[in-house]
């Protein structure tokens, strides 16, 4: 696993797990924790037996399907440290929120299914005794029986269509249900006629297997939304859940955001996000402020300075005042102009939408046709009326039901398999459709994390990094991590001046690591800015850093250009920083805007949009949330902040930046997929419609197509699961198997003892 | 065909049963974690019984 990025979690906090968690009884509390890098068996018994072992651990189970854990702890014992635990053992732990778990919707869905699913092939085994000659009596007992068992399921399986089909005509609209619940109540109703008529034909199988056909792309549309919906949601949060306020009688509570009023006192303590605006009473540190603003640099403060709301205080502990509440914070501010951009967007049609609308009335015409038709030439209502039924029935919505959701969700499977997960089906129709890609900088192309440039002197930067171990600060943690392997002096005692810089002591030198103006005494002519390493006051050595790209981000960047779509990169950092990026992933300086706020990043993709492009946004967290809801289709990392997941259409866990033209390669194969199944039902209308109108259609004839068009539409969509078993489809050469995930997380296992 | 008196009412109720246990495995939780369960049965922690 990787170190989570600085834009990301910071681990969770003991007073955030108590909020999120609520009472299940007995005193005991319950939590949900998302562990999207969970594997295998291996996985569940470590952590299992990590978290398991904490003390008021009551209960601990791994749900490897959803990758989530979930707690129970006693409520005295107090919050137990998750976090830490699933750290230390290697995993990312994302907070998830207290929801109740239960889908309800769901469960009536499989059971309506179940119940549709066991009186259809109860009455079909009594139709094949009829079709093989049964005659007279038994027949008619056998008829009898099928309406018997065909009246209860319409009643529970049915329901779900018959409502959305009342509230849609009480509206005076019609949807996909309509004709549904008029071709299988028509179909009943006449078959219970024939029954009492002692009629050799009825429709009972073919109105059942409507049902149960038609659940299917039910169940299955449903439960991609909401797995894809829970498994998105609460995957952790920017802003904390409350803050640690001081009273005049310097007693200090924890209270939920909500609560915390203008003027109020708040410790924020390091390594902690400023909960609300707020402006520095005591204390000096650095702020991470590449949510707000996407520049790498950290920032310093001193007392009087402003801070924003969500930003990560990195060094020192402050006492702040806050200015806003909560609401009135600069991350609100944020949520509003995602809510003003995503208005825009919900112009978007679904495929299946635009279908259903062409579909309802062209059927309800035909039926209608087909009666007038045969009344008028035969004078028989009764035939009429069969042969109406017998359209409606077969111009069977089935392969249309199943046809976009059957690719959608094995989609979302092959993607939810490589760590990309979809929020919903018009996401990957958005996706396929996708012109141009514009990629934030900071958390996004780049980790968000400062790396060391090359060219310092060993014995420097060996001194340095025992000096740098001392401070969270990213550049500090970036010469630690450089000079890590090489042995250096232990200093006696190293003092932390947030802020300025680290000071050490070694055989009566004093040592300076931190900003130039405070570490160097003598003054130099030309004194370098930034970071630099003193003896006595003197330079030794000057640190120059640069944002570790994100790993397999050229490549990425290469496959997408080979598709023919142009990229772009939209940085809130200054110019000079995203340059240096652009370089590096050799792209024309003539392709970045940098220097962009939140609302003008906004305004260029709307801009975009406006001139008729798609635009594809990846970006990361506050300073492009508006813009992840203003673009055509949107990703994110899932280091991502809470608000940038909650914007962002998709969200991918590895860390690796393939996933971008992975998710784009499986987008356009399943739109390919959904075509062909379009195509299909079409055709298949186009060759039984006439036969139903001209009277050849049978009840037999009706369920063998309408099971076999089913059939097909989903064999069809099944193989996009095979493109990727073959190794040719969804992985090629730029993106990263499964096989290589395990490879790359095998050290750790090792290291954890696996 | 006097047979098929009892013989269609029985494999009814048959039918009715398999659809019974099926409700209730959806209710005891058995779909909840399907990758999950299927590595739980190789981690074999608990004790082997004797035969």
């Amino acid at each position: 696993m990787t170190a989570p990025a600085t834009g990301g979690n910071r681990g969770i906090s003991a007073d955030d797990l108590l909020l999120a968690s609520r009472a299940v009884g007995n005193g005991l509390r319950h939590n949900d924790i998302s562990v999207p890098g969970v594997m295998c068996g291996g996985c569940i018994r470590k952590i299992e037996g990590a978290v398991g072992g904490l003390p008021g651990v009551v209960h601990a189970r791994v749900n490897l399907s959803t990758k989530r854990v979930a707690v129970d702890w006693q409520e005295e014992a107090g919050p137990p440290p998750l976090g830490v635990t699933l750290s230390r053992l290697g995993y990312d732990a994302f907070l998830q929120e207290a929801d109740d778990g239960r889908d309800p919707e769901l469960g009536r869905l499989i059971r309506a299914l179940a119940v549709a699913g066991f009186a259809m092939m109860n009455i079909m085994a009594f139709s094949i005794s009829v079709w093989a000659g049964a005659g007279g009596e038994i027949r008619d007992i056998f008829h009898w029986i099928s309406a018997a068992i065909a009246l209860p399921t319409l009643l529970y399986s049915g329901r779900v269509f018959f409502l959305s089909a009342f509230r849609a005509l009480r509206h005076g609209e019609t949807n996909m249900d309509v004709p549904i619940s008029l071709g299988v109540l028509l179909a009943f109703g006449m078959s219970l006629y024939d029954t009492i008529g002692h009629q050799t034909h009825t429709y009972f199988d073919a109105s059942v297997s409507l049902l149960f056909f038609l659940l299917i792309g039910r169940t299955l549309d449903h439960v991609m939304r909401e797995k894809a919906r829970t498994a998105v949601k609460g995957l952790g949060k920017l802003a904390a859940r409350g803050a640690t306020v001081v009273d005049e009688d310097g007693a200090q509570r924890y209270l939920p955001m909500e609560e915390i009023t203008p003027g109020m006192k708040v410790r924020v303590l390091p390594g902690g996000r400023i909960p609300v605006d707020a402006v520095v009473l005591e204390g000096r540190s650095d702020i991470d402020v590449s949510l707000a603003t996407g520049e790498s640099a950290p920032e310093a403060v001193l007392p009087g300075s402003r801070l924003r709301a969500g930003t990560l205080n990195l060094t020192g502990s402050l006492l702040v005042a806050a200015t806003a509440t909560a609401r009135n914070s600069f991350l609100s501010e944020m949520l509003r102009l995602m809510e003003a951009a995503e208005g825009g967007r919900s112009h978007y049609r679904r495929l299946s939408d635009k279908a259903a609308a062409l579909y309802v009335p062209v059927v309800h015409g035909a039926a209608l046709l087909a009666f007038l038709g045969w009344f008028v030439a035969s004078g028989d209502w009764h035939q009429a009326l069969t042969i109406a039924v017998a359209v409606l029935i077969i111009t069977c919505p089935c392969a249309l039901g199943l046809a976009v959701p059957m690719v959608q969700v094995v989609a979302a499977k092959v993607l939810f398999e490589r760590g990309i997960m979809v929020k919903d089906g018009s996401a990957l129709e958005r996706l396929a459709d996708v012109d141009t890609v514009l990629f934030d900088k900071t958390g996004t192309l780049t980790l968000g994390q400062a790396e060391l440039l090359p060219g310092v002197a060993p014995a420097n930067l060996a001194i340095a990094a025992r000096l740098a171990a001392h401070s969270r600060h990213p550049y500090a943690e970036a010469i630690a991590r450089a000079g890590e392997d090489l042995a250096g002096p232990a200093f006696e005692d190293v003092a932390e001046h947030a802020g300025l810089g680290l000071e050490g002591v070694l055989d009566g030198v004093h040592w300076r690591l931190g900003r130039s103006s405070w570490a160097l005494q003598k003054a130099v002519d030309n004194a370098p800015g930034g970071t630099v390493l003193t003896r006595d006051g003197a330079l030794v050595e000057t640190f120059l850093f640069r944002d570790s790209l994100r790993s397999g981000a050229e490549g990425a960047i290469t496959a997408l250009q080979q598709e023919g779509l142009p990229v772009r990169i939209l940085s809130g950092d200054t110019p000079a920083m995203v340059a240096g990026v652009a370089d590096a992933l050799s792209l024309p300086h003539s392709a970045v805007m940098a220097g962009l706020l939140p609302a003008e990043k906004t305004a260029r993709i709307q801009m975009l949009v406006k001139a008729g492009h798609r635009p594809l946004m990846v970006g990361d967290g506050l300073n492009d949330a508006p813009a992840l809801a203003a673009a055509h289709v949107s990703m994110a990392p899932g280091s991502a902040a809470d608000i940038g997941r909650q914007a962002a259409d998709l969200i991918f866990l590895h860390p690796d930046l393939s996933a971008v033209p992975a998710a784009l390669k499986v987008a356009g194969q399943a739109a390919r997929l959904i075509r062909q199944n379009f195509a299909f039902a079409i055709l298949y209308n186009m060759v039984a419609l006439p036969l139903a109108i001209a009277g050849f259609v049978t009840p037999l004839i009706a369920a063998l197509a309408m099971s076999s068009s089913s059939i097909f539409v989903v064999s069809n969509a099944l193989r996009l699961n095979l493109g990727r078993k073959d190794g040719a489809g969804v992985h090629d050469k730029d993106g990263v198997t499964d096989a290589a995930i395990r490879r790359s997380a095998l050290p750790l296992l090792e290291e954890h003892g696996a | 065909m006097k047979a098929l008196i009892y013989l269609i009412p029985i494999s009814l109720f048959l039918g009715g049963l398999a659809l019974g246990a099926f409700f209730w495995s959806l209710k005891s939780g058995q779909y909840e974690d399907l990758a999950g369960d299927a590595e739980r049965v190789l981690l074999g922690d608990e004790e082997d019984r004797p035969l």
